[in-house]
């Protein structure tokens, strides 16, 4: 055996190790990365003639339908001298970042199908690259919700109780769990709709349903004072407290502690590594079964 | 001189499934998962059978690569030959990571890049610049190389004036040639083409093809060439392998790799017909396709020798007004010519006959071509009428016109009388 020959750069084998991350090779292709990013930014709006306004009008005409229905109809507290409309802003507000991460990134595989079937890249540039770019538009919505709350505080009396607090720097991490989180669930889906169709129709109410279950439209507070018995479901979603953080930090209502933080970035960490790995195992025989 | 062996595949194989993959699969999949748990080997790996499409199988599992072994040293230009269907894409998807194997590995000392499909990942709004970076990158080069090249990559596209346009308002000849453009720079290790030439309009292509040489012939670069174009290949390889129905029937210099694929049987499937409908009746009972041997062939070089061989019986009647005639057609459905005969010219008694019609020698274009055999009494009676009956190939070995494959350059090749007038 000459010890040159066994200086292989790679091998292309067999799926045989199940925990196989990659990172080198992701490494390798940050340029792709960032040209993946540019192209998402530029190509949205070619040719539309309200552009990035469309980021402005979903959060606001939700948060308005939420505080007819929600408050002024069901009569749900938003807590003493909390704007309702500013609750609902802030929690659509945060809740979106995730939203856009889990269904961008949940129709990889089917989306990316030309590509993937002609040269080989790791796959996973591409959600990270969605991930990324919805940053871009969460910044934007977030100027929006940023307005509003200047608008509320400096020049309405009705938002007496609203302080932003000092954990408001923590928001980044907030951010940063919502897209890990997004991203995770959107590989194990994506990998999963490969195989079986049927996903890709549960991933449009299961939106939905998870948008009900994570106290977007309601304090978890509340929740708990009337379903006692099933709050838990909605206690420990990560999302749950991911929001109720938010709204704490700006609002200064709402559920937060530290410990929870931890839970939530715990629980993110695991699936987004399990969605990573699923993913991994996926893109490697994928065309062939999709 | 020591070998320097920059890639190896060992024992390859590849797995796929026939028929629908759906709901039924889960039982399949609950099978292996629990093989795999109790530490066993796949189930359904010891099933399966090679990929040969005309024939139907009793598995629903077929081997479109099986036990695939071959080494390329650093430098060698290696070509691919093979049917369709012998497995060539399936080794490409894999040399190209684009799917995995089902066993077996391939080891590689550089990293492969492939040229199967030039233009992967273009975004009709944006510009041709944006598109050469996005595209280069898609490609596996960083943005620092593509920058060092960019010049080079507008100026072999010819698209200066369009580069920073979006795509889409580019001739498709235009987005062809970038694309081409910057795959043709990209600067791995090992080098897999497939038949891309046929792209862009004749100047491009001549461009393209000298490309090609230059990359193949170019030191210390390793390509591996598939192509159908066998003059390409016995002019820019050195050595070959011919797949068939998935496995390697031969590996060796590339003359010899050339005549082996073009004397097996792999394509003779289509050039034997016998009709199997048993009657007394006059009718056309075998159409067989021959090579100068008298052989059943279905793939001839430029320069072989093709004739047909049509077998009838004929009673009284037909015997004395019956016409027997074929008519060769091409790709296109284009018909080159047609060529018929008065039975009665030939024989004089009811029986069965066979007859040997050669084709005309070193005439036909290289293409693929199909045969109508005809038995009638014009303008009365069919007898019999046969469609596309048998099919033969005829392999670019070197017309002279090898230089336009992949354009239309007529049908026949005639061997004009030119003369300079004084």
């Amino acid at each position: 055996m000459d010890s040159n020959k066994e200086h292989w750069l790679y091998t292309i084998s067999p799926n045989q190790k199940i925990i196989d991350l990659n990172l080198k090779e992701i490494w390798r292709y940050k340029d792709l990365l960032l040209l993946f990013v540019k192209r998402n930014v530029i190509t949205v709006y070619k040719q539309t003639i309200l552009g990035p306004l469309w980021y402005f009008i979903q959060p606001l005409f939700t948060s308005v339908i939420f505080t007819l229905i929600f408050n002024n109809m069901a009569n749900i507290p938003t807590g003493k001298g909390v704007p309702a409309f500013l609750f609902n802003l802030a929690g659509i507000t945060a809740w979106n970042y995730f939203r856009e991460c889990l269904t961008g990134t949940s129709d990889t595989f089917k989306q990316n199908q030309g590509i993937f079937g002609k040269v080989y890249f790791p796959r996973v540039i591409v959600p990270i690259s969605i991930v990324i770019t919805n940053l871009v538009k969460y910044g934007i919505q977030l100027l929006v919700f940023i307005g509003f709350y200047i608008y509320y505080v400096f020049f309405t009396d009705v938002a007496f109780n609203v302080t932003p607090q000092k954990d408001i720097i923590f928001l980044p991490i907030l951010v940063v769990l919502m897209g890990v989180l997004g991203l995770g669930m959107g590989m194990v889906i994506t990998s999963m709709t490969t195989k079986y169709r049927d996903l890709k129709f549960l991933i449009t109410f299961g939106v939905q349903l998870l948008m009900y279950g994570s106290a977007v439209m309601y304090p978890l507070s509340y929740f708990k004072e009337k379903l006692p018995n099933i709050s838990w479901i909605v206690e420990y979603n990560p999302m749950t407290t991911i929001i109720e953080a938010f709204r704490f930090i700006t609002l200064g209502v709402g559920d937060y502690s530290i410990n929870k933080i931890i839970y939530a970035s715990l629980v993110s960490l695991v699936v987004f590594l399990f969605g990573l790995i699923i993913f991994n195992k996926t893109e490697k025989s994928f065309i062939d079964t999709i | 001189m020591k070998k320097d062996i920059i890639l190896k595949v060992e024992n390859l194989s590849k797995q796929y499934r026939l028929g629908l993959v759906g709901t039924g699969s889960i039982g399949h999949d609950l099978n292996r998962w629990w093989s795999k748990v109790r530490g066993k080997e796949d189930p359904y790996l010891k099933i399966g059978e090679s990929n040969d499409r005309s024939t139907k199988g009793d598995s629903d599992y077929v081997w479109a690569l099986k036990d695939i072994n071959f080494e390329v040293n650093r430098g060698e230009v290696l070509g691919i030959i093979g049917k369709n269907g012998a497995g060539k894409s399936t080794l490409l998807k894999i040399l190209s990571r684009v799917t995995a194997p089902t066993t077996g590995e391939i080891k590689t000392k550089g990293r492969i890049a492939s040229l199967l499909e030039v233009g992967t990942g273009f975004h009709p709004e944006m510009t041709g610049r944006e598109n050469i970076f996005l595209n280069g990158a898609i490609l596996g080069m960083t943005k620092k190389e593509i920058q060092s090249k960019l010049n080079e990559i507008v100026e072999f596209s010819g698209c200066e004036r369009y580069i920073d346009t979006p795509v889409k308002r580019y001739s498709s000849g235009m987005t062809v040639r970038l694309a081409f453009a910057v795959a043709a720079h990209l600067d791995p290790d090992i080098l897999v083409i497939d038949e891309v030439l046929a792209v862009g309009d004749a100047e491009f292509q001549k461009k393209a093809i000298g490309k090609m040489q230059d990359i193949s012939n170019a030191d210390g670069r390793t390509v591996l060439f598939v192509s159908h174009n066998m003059a390409a290949v016995k002019s820019l390889c050195s050595r070959a392998i011919v797949l068939q129905h998935g496995e390697t029937v031969f590996e060796g210099e590339t003359n010899k790799a050339v005549d082996f694929y073009l004397k097996s049987d792999v394509a003779n499937e289509s050039a034997h017909y016998i009709n199997k409908l048993y009657s007394e009746q006059s009718d056309i009972l075998e159409v067989s396709v021959r090579d100068k041997n008298n052989s059943v062939s279905g793939i001839f070089g430029f320069d072989n020798q093709i004739s047909l061989n049509v077998k009838i019986r004929t009673n009284k009647k037909h015997l004395s007004v019956g016409v027997l005639g074929f008519r060769v057609i091409d790709q296109l459905e284009r018909a080159i010519f047609t060529s018929e005969i008065q039975l009665k010219d030939f024989i004089k008694f009811e029986g069965e006959y066979s007859f040997n019609i050669e084709l005309p020698f070193k005439t036909l274009v290289p293409n693929d071509y199909k045969v109508h055999v005809a038995f009638h009494i014009p303008n009365q009676e069919i007898i019999r009428n046969l469609e596309n009956i048998v099919g033969f190939n005829i392999e670019e070995t070197g017309s002279g016109f090898h230089k336009y494959s992949g354009k239309d350059y007529g049908c026949v090749v005639l061997d004009n009388k030119w003369s300079l007038k004084k």
